[in-house]
């Protein structure tokens, strides 16, 4: 391994690691901007030109409100909680391809952080921890509340996670590889996994929901029955952990939907332009990263139009027609796959 | 007994399996939301930008003056007992004869001080008073941070000597009120 080499990694997962918390920071704010257009509002727009320094006064806010912590949570769980949430959301933007390589100096480098053949497996079970942050930090605050709000994040990502996985499954059989990079490389030139699986991209992306607690699927947290779920008894940056941790998750989310889907960095024409390499790599995340902000668009788009579900109707929706809905596909899907080869 | 033509009957039919499916109700409504998306704001950006009042608006008070810059409030008090809020009080001093450019009349307010959190904006000290001294106008109470900051003084009341800074109040003075005012059979306006 070469030095350069490890320099331009160092500098990659640091330049990823800021872009996600600068991402996140500004997803809250894009939140409340969308939430107030649809609500035919202006949003927050004191701090700084159109409210772009409100994210910065929101941090230190949470910064210098009270770290409180029950008398009777468990201490070291409680701590634990938040930081789990915040290390598995940042976790996952390891193996995701950014673009196409850079060439500096004569040397080629991959714009991803690791390209691990199993990248999706990694995914999942990076994400899969992820509720554990939620569940630890919900009975760890011993408040009913808090653990009710946990108790169904638990089986909401249980339920949503199966669909979520057979949908990748279909997904995978017709990419024949567990590389996201490879399935990117196979959906150039407009050949996105979004027109050939239809009905997996809407499994996918309504488990990613699920996944990412957004509404209508917010239950573990809901204002209105469980005043916060999972983080009732959390506050100052703790809090802000958690809100972190979502916003990134829904950042993931936006990534990996527009990664295995919407044909990741591809985009129409974009080969033939004749861009030099860096700057096909630089017009490549960009085009990447516009994907992401349209998905995270939607997911708020979603929040603010549909009503939470009931929690029957999300564990019939999950388990009763989620769920056979992707074996159905995957068992066609498996049969096309064998008729064609 | 049908009260309004507004009530619809109650259907519990069966839902189609398109309408089970909800992706185009799920669409509709994702269109009707961007709709709003675009719309025009109901909100304004309040301190730069200020909705068009009425006229006659009744907002922050003022305590007049004549025409010749004297102080109409003869501090009777009427007004502090109409007000439904008790949120007027004042203090009456006898004006000296060195005084007479300063108050209209020989008995003048020392103090006047309204409330402006008690005071609920009905109009009545305006209604109440013979001298045409109290007049509600269309500025607005500013905020402030503490509660004692709202309780204005004769400072805040009273309008600028200058003529060109005086406060127009001709909007509210209509000539049914100037009429009632004049009428001497009511016993305040005598």
């Amino acid at each position: 391994m070469n030095i350069d080499y490890l320099i331009f990694k160092i500098v990659l997962i640091a330049s990823i690691f800021g872009l996600s918390l600068l991402v996140a920071m500004y997803a809250t704010l894009m939140e409340r901007k969308v939430a107030a257009f649809f609500q035919d509002r202006y949003g927050p727009n004191r701090a700084g030109k159109w409210g772009l320094l409100q994210p910065l006064a929101d941090g230190i806010k949470l910064f210098f409100k009270e770290e409180f912590v029950p008398s009777s949570a468990d201490k070291l769980l409680y701590i634990l909680g938040p930081s789990l949430s915040m290390f598995v959301a940042l976790l996952t933007s390891a193996v995701i391809p950014w673009g196409t390589p850079v060439v500096i100096g004569g040397k080629q480098y991959a714009l991803q952080v690791a390209d691990v053949n199993v990248g999706i497996l990694y995914i999942f079970a990076v994400v899969s921890i992820g509720v554990y942050g939620i569940m630890i930090g919900g009975w760890a605050s011993n408040n009913k509340y808090a653990l009710l709000g946990a108790i169904r994040a638990s089986s909401q990502m249980i339920s949503y996670e199966l669909a979520l996985g057979i949908s990748i499954v279909t997904l995978v059989m017709t990419a024949q590889s567990l590389s996201i990079l490879e399935i990117v490389e196979q959906q150039k030139g407009m050949h996105w996994n979004a027109f050939y699986q239809p009905l997996g991209f809407i499994i996918f992306t309504i488990c990613a929901f699920a996944e990412t607690n957004r509404a209508p699927f917010d239950l573990p947290e809901c204002e209105t029955e469980l005043i916060g779920g999972y983080h009732t008894e959390y506050s100052s940056m703790k809090l802000g952990f958690y809100l972190f941790a979502e916003y990134i998750n829904m950042f993931i989310s936006g990534t990996l939907i527009s990664a295995l889907f919407l044909g990741g960095y591809d985009f129409p024409f974009i080969n033939d332009m004749g861009f030099s390499q860096n700057t096909l790599a630089a017009v490549h995340f960009l085009v990447f990263f516009c994907k992401i902000s349209f998905v995270v668009f939607v997911f708020m788009w979603i929040r603010w139009t549909l009503p939470r579900f009931r929690y029957d109707q999300l564990m019939r929706l999950g388990w009763k027609k989620l769920i056979p809905i992707a074996c159905i596909n995957l068992v066609i899907t498996g049969v096309v796959v064998l008729l064609t080869q | 007994m049908q009260l309004t033509n507004r009530s619809k009957i109650v259907s519990n039919k069966k839902m189609t399996f398109v309408e089970r499916l909800y992706f185009p109700a799920i669409f509709k409504g994702m269109m009707i939301t961007l709709s709003h998306f675009f719309a025009k704001k109901a909100t304004i950006d309040y301190p730069k930008e200020k909705r068009e009042f009425s006229e006659i608006y009744r907002g922050q008070h003022v305590l007049k003056r004549d025409d010749q810059g004297r102080e109409r409030c003869t501090a009777c008090g009427l007004c502090a007992l109409a007000c439904p809020a008790e949120a007027i009080t004042m203090v009456a001093e006898e004006r000296l004869p060195s005084e007479e450019h300063l108050y209209r009349e020989e008995k003048y307010a020392k103090t006047y001080e309204i409330n402006m959190l008690r005071c609920i904006f009905c109009g009545l000290c305006e209604e109440a008073c013979p001298k045409e001294a109290i007049f509600l106008t269309k500025r607005i109470v500013d905020a402030e941070y503490s509660r004692d900051k709202f309780i204005y003084g004769k400072d805040k009341l009273v309008e600028p000597l200058e003529l060109d800074l005086r406060i127009d109040i001709s909007k509210r003075q209509i000539p049914e009120v100037l009429e009632f005012k004049k009428d001497k059979t009511q016993r305040h306006n005598k």
